[in-house]
């Protein structure tokens, strides 16, 4: 039991109890800044995992730009609370809870039986510069086609955000 | 060392059905969107421990292009909700419903 078994520990129990937190909170904005806590803890197993750059991408990419995005949707919708019915709630959990229940503990199962899954890792760091040789030498044509996705998606959301000028698409807007 | 490979997995297996359950459970649009995003990060955990475990970069390289393929889909889907909001003035899923006779 070293120093660093214990920090993956409580990262693990941290990244676990901010996503339950997160997603049973009816307040949006609460789920989202749980969710940061979350994405911080698991950035920080990413660094005990030896992989120190994709940490910093996990804060940048994930609990920045990610977040804030839904950050700025959320205070731009205002989205109203819904009344929730008695009884709905349970409703609304249980089979989930049950499905994930079963899904979960086979999971746990065929873990443990695999062999070789109870091999200790060692520690190691790939270094920014083991990272970007490996990235961009053996997987450049990965990034440009990610880079192409990434243009795709932007022009997809700037369609999809248009503001309506013509009479066609504002025709569904009266019914119940 | 520091813990065995199984536990990462998992650790990622939890985080991944936590992430499954607010997809299923909740019936708000954001919140199914932010399930995905937990189901991401999970697949994104569970290959950085398999690059530990066996020492390729290539788990690491997979984690950076999971986290693009979650950009453009953040992207692609919150303009959708806020398109869905604008035509219907609702973000609840069970409110999407013009089909029902």
């Amino acid at each position: 039991m070293t120093l660093y078994t214990v920090i993956f520990y409580l990262l693990g129990l941290v990244t676990v109890a901010a996503t339950i937190l997160a997603i049973t909170r009816s307040n949006l904005v609460h789920a989202v800044v749980y969710l940061v806590v979350s994405f911080f803890a698991t950035a920080m197993l990413f660094y005990l995992l030896g992989a120190p750059f994709v940490a910093i991408l996990e804060v940048i990419i994930y609990a920045g730009a990610i977040m804030v995005l839904f950050l700025f949707i959320i205070m731009m919708l205002r989205p109203e609370k819904s009344p929730v019915k008695a009884g709905t709630r349970v409703r609304r959990w249980l089979p989930a809870l049950v499905l994930a229940g079963i899904t979960l503990a086979s999971l746990i199962l065929l873990i443990v039986a695999a062999p070789g899954g109870a091999t200790p890792l060692l520690l190691a760091a790939a270094s920014p510069r083991e990272f970007g040789r490996a990235l961009y030498h053996h997987h450049w044509f990965a990034v440009e086609v990610a880079s192409f996705l990434l243009l795709v998606a932007l022009v997809g959301a700037l369609y999809l955000g248009r503001r309506d000028t013509g009479t066609a698409a504002g025709s569904l807007e009266e019914q119940p | 060392m520091i813990v065995p490979f199984s536990h990462v997995l998992i650790l990622a297996g939890i985080l991944f059905v936590l992430g499954a359950v607010c997809a299923l459970a909740r019936r708000n649009l954001i919140m199914i969107l932010i399930g995905v995003e937990v189901m991401l990060n999970a697949a994104g955990l569970a290959l950085i421990g398999a690059a530990l475990k066996w020492r390729q970069l290539e788990g690491q390289i997979f984690v950076i292009f999971i986290m693009a393929v979650a950009a453009a889909e953040v992207a692609v889907g919150l303009a959708l909700i806020v398109y869905s909001q604008r035509r219907t003035g609702t973000l609840e899923a069970d409110r999407f419903n013009l089909l029902k006779g």
